[in-house]
């Protein structure tokens, strides 16, 4: 799941199914986490899924808010028409 | 059973995954990632992690999808060009892609285990907090609050902190773009 999130990230042009991926691979080091946790018997792994959870929560509000703004600016969300920072 | 019922939901969560990247809508994208996280929340169940099962489908499944599916029909975006990178970039990105699909496959299938950890049991060994060896595995959300107020005060209390600043990032972020217009 993480090497199939790692594909959207890169290869899509839309910012919002980047960011979609990019959960994806959250998601997909969660469910390792929590298998890995229950196979040495602690609840270390879980509590850390918890804060990942907490974690990819805010970043996400920001980030779409960011997109948002972006959007307001530049009028699209395709990242290669975003070309400001080119030479 | 319960092999059937991982293979059938990791089948289901991979399945929503490929179908979110390659889908050119993303409307349809954001549908296949609820399922995606759905089926994960099922795997988290399957782990005896029934906390965090409902945890991921009310916080991932519920508000963020949620909130990616506003934005989502707030900005229009147009299917109607290419959804996916063409040019050189994009294929050599593709190929770094791939290696690292396969490298993951061959490591995760291969033939060698790893160790099996010494089990020590929790009625022996009353000190197990102040142990390195980590907290007990337990089903019940009793552990989850214990552990968060003891052992894992300092990120509870920063992840407190970080919720608020991401809060007041928002609302800064929304609020200047809107006196540009």
């Amino acid at each position: 799941m993480f090497a199939i999130g790692f594909l959207g990230v890169i290869l899509r042009k839309n910012t919002l199914v980047l960011f979609m991926s990019l959960e994806l691979m959250l998601n997909a080091v969660n469910l390792a986490l929590v298998a890995f946790s229950r196979y040495n018997n602690t609840m270390d792994g879980n509590l850390f899924v918890f804060f990942i959870i907490t974690v990819a929560a805010a970043e996400v509000a920001v980030g779409l808010a960011i997109i948002v703004a972006l959007y307001r600016k530049r009028q699209t969300v395709m990242v290669d028409e975003l070309k400001a920072l080119e030479n | 059973m319960t092999d059937l019922l991982f293979y059938f939901f990791s089948l289901v969560a991979l399945g929503a995954a490929l179908v979110m990247v390659l889908n050119p809508n993303a409307v349809g994208g954001a549908m296949a990632m609820i399922v995606s996280f759905v089926a994960t929340a099922a795997l988290f169940v399957l782990l005896e992690a029934y906390f965090l099962a409902i945890i991921q489908v009310l916080v991932y499944a519920g508000a963020v999808m949620v909130l990616f599916l506003f934005i989502i029909m707030l900005l229009d975006v147009d299917k109607v060009e290419a959804a996916y990178r063409f040019d050189r970039i994009g294929t050599l990105a593709a190929v770094c892609g791939f290696v690292l699909l396969a490298s993951m496959l061959v490591v995760g299938l291969s033939s060698s285990h790893l160790p099996v950890p010494p089990t020590e049991l929790v009625a022996s060994n009353p000190d197990v907090i102040s142990q390195s060896s980590g907290i007990p595995f337990t089903s019940s959300s009793k552990s989850f609050g214990y552990s968060l107020f003891t052992k894992y005060m300092l990120p509870f209390q920063l992840v407190g902190f970080l919720l608020l600043a991401a809060m007041l990032g928002v609302i800064v972020i929304s609020k200047r773009a809107a006196q540009v217009d």
